[in-house]
């Protein structure tokens, strides 16, 4: 297994923060696909989390439309527009989801943890479906939303959402290259790699598990409310295993080195994904399983090895 | 008393469609340790096969009963063709390989297939109701039934006892279930592990296009069928214990008739009923009924 060095994290975290002042100069369907790929890459980098711990997250989707559908209930049906609040009650619902399947699946290992997550995501999928009240498959729209007391008008609204999508970007990086570098957070590939001796040295692999497993509810939860805020909408398909192999397939092609590894990851699949809808929309699919075929057959690290390998060398 | 008649005969219906999508998938990781994602798209692949097949049947106007002896046939050429290129063309390279690893290429697979179905049939729905009407209704305790959907429980119990027969009493059975046993020693004992996998592979993907087939005419066949059958699927191993045949059949009864009890007295909860009686399985047996203890290995 590739061995990680966090101490470059605050590096590698400070390019992500260049690169999304960068973005403020980029075209604006650009930007808007970074900024969507940003909240879709907090998933991604929570998967990837658990993935050092040997845990393969088939239904991280799950979180990620708890936290868009808390932004999108709160905000449409109770009424509540600020943002902060939004955002919060998207993370302290999905960490709750987290505790509370966390305690049930952080005994799953393996194939049993990656098949459960999936049934569990699958579950709220169909009730998300079934719920007319919630627009079923076409999902609801979302009213605009204030700043503490501040609605931004039309004309600025993008750039306030992008920038607000960014810093809570950086900001949940950042938590998350602490986390990494904490105890529990090294302990994760111990988990990965031999449990029982994890065991005999006075560790407990269901608590790091556990540990990890919230840590990524509450990153997923926090890119379902920014994506819920930047695009307006949610619907149930946040939640469908596809979206959940998607981010699967990134954690998998960024392998376990880094936070800002899957973050480019997502942005480059969301960007790929949008001119292969283009191109060929029946046969998008297709061409993201052949590429993972080839990703497995050729790079079982991941390209962040390729970085990793040249460095050593 | 009707309802009560109703749940049973739904609950063996449903119950004997879960183990026919169910069997292969266990058996497939019985054997090859493969958890099979891409067994939902084998299932549409025979719903699929088995519309277009039909379509044609009924165009050239023969006698209505030769279409059952159509879908048996669809089902095992399809079945084995679609099995042994997906084996020997793919998971092959890949054997020995972490098992949630296998779970992403056969992830990938699905998603593969489920565009070539796609791209093969277009996106609009099959219908083919002719061998669903063709046998008519029975009364059973004054509750009319589909013989048709008798017939698949028939055919469930025949396939499940020829599949524990085909285990149990032939040679490649028994070789079969000495590589589940221990692979190396098997291949050292002169067994040939490499044709014991594709044949593996191959029943197991001819158990889900049947599932495909037999389910085709009840249905309209559109897109995202197969999502839907290997979720399900999933519930039901769990239940019995990834890998164990029975426990695919006991996971499958439990299921079928807690869905049959939920559609009869509490319609709203149809979907979680499955799914409640997964959670309280693994509650009580966290890896399934029928699992086998396993020690760690340090």
């Amino acid at each position: 297994m590739m061995k990680t060095d966090f101490r470059r994290e605050p590096l590698y975290i400070a390019i992500l923060a260049g690169l999304l002042i960068l973005g403020f100069f980029l075209p604006s369907w650009l930007r808007f696909l970074l900024q969507t790929a940003m909240a879709g890459g907090l998933v991604a980098v929570g998967v990837s989390l658990q993935m050092r711990a040997g845990l393969v997250n088939f239904g991280q989707g799950l979180y990620y439309a708890l936290g868009g559908y808390a932004v999108g209930m709160l905000a449409a049906q109770a009424g509540i527009t600020d943002i902060f609040l939004l955002l919060i009650a998207a993370v302290v619902v999905s960490t709750v989801a987290g505790v509370i399947l966390g305690l049930l699946l952080s005994r799953y290992r393996e194939i049993f943890y990656a098949m459960l997550s999936l049934a569990v995501s699958m579950i709220l999928y169909g009730l998300l479906v079934k719920a007319a009240w919630l627009g079923s498959t076409d999902g609801f729209n979302i009213p605009s939303l204030s700043y503490l007391g501040w609605t931004p008008s039309r004309a600025v609204r993008p750039d306030v959402y992008y920038i607000t999508t960014a810093i809570l970007t950086v900001l949940a990086c950042l938590a998350t290259a602490r986390y990494l570098t904490s105890g529990a957070g090294m302990l994760c590939e111990a988990v990965a790699e031999n449990e029982i001796r994890l065991e005999y040295l006075g560790a407990n692999p269901r608590k790091v598990a556990f540990i990890v497993i919230v840590v990524a509810a509450a990153l997923s939860g926090l890119g379902g409310g920014l994506l819920a805020m930047s695009t307006g909408h949610v619907d149930p398909l946040m939640t469908n295993w596809t979206t959940s192999g998607g981010f699967v397939f990134v954690a998998l092609l960024a392998g376990r080195g880094s936070t800002i590894a899957p973050m480019i990851g997502f942005f480059l699949l969301e960007l790929v994904r949008n001119y292969a809808l283009d191109l060929a929309p029946n046969a998008w699919q297709m061409i993201l399983g052949a590429v993972m075929l080839m990703v497995i057959l050729l790079l079982p690290e991941g390209l962040w090895s390729l970085v990793e390998r040249r460095r050593k060398a | 008393m009707l309802k009560f008649t109703a749940i049973m005969l739904d609950g063996m219906n449903y119950a004997a469609w879960l183990f026919l999508v169910a069997v292969g998938l266990t058996l497939i990781y019985g054997v090859m340790r493969i958890l099979n994602i891409a067994h939902g798209a084998f299932y549409a692949i025979g719903a699929y096969v088995c519309a277009s097949a039909l379509g044609v049947f009924y165009a050239a106007g023969l006698p209505g009963a030769l279409a059952f002896a159509v879908m048996g046939v669809v089902a095992l050429v399809a079945g084995v063709i679609v099995g042994l290129a997906v084996e020997r063309g793919v998971l092959r390279f890949l054997y020995g390989r972490d098992e949630v690893l296998m779970v992403l290429v056969t992830y990938a697979l699905f998603l593969i297939l489920e565009d070539a179905v796609k791209l093969i049939w277009g996106v609009e729905s099959y219908f083919v109701y002719q061998p669903y009407a063709y046998f008519g209704f029975i009364e059973i305790n004054g509750l009319p039934y589909q013989v048709y959907d008798l017939m698949i429980v028939a055919l469930a119990i025949v396939l499940g006892i020829a599949l524990w027969f085909w285990l149990e009493r032939s040679r490649m059975g028994r070789m079969t279930t000495a590589v589940v046993a221990d692979r190396e020693i098997s291949a050292a004992m002169g067994i040939n592990v490499t044709r014991i996998f594709a044949t593996t592979f191959a029943i197991g993907t001819v158990f889900a296009v049947i599932g495909g087939v037999v389910t085709a005419p009840k249905i309209s066949v559109t897109p995202g069928i197969g999502a839907e059958v290997i979720i399900l699927a999933f519930a039901v191993v769990v239940v019995g214990g990834l890998g164990s045949i029975p426990g695919a059949a006991i996971g499958a009864l439990f299921a079928g008739y807690a869905r049959a009890m939920s559609v009869h007295l509490a319609p709203a909860y149809e979907l979680f009923a499955i799914y409640a009686v997964m959670a309280v399985v693994l509650a009580i047996r966290p890896h399934g009924l029928f699992a086998r203890a396993s020690g760690r290995k340090i």
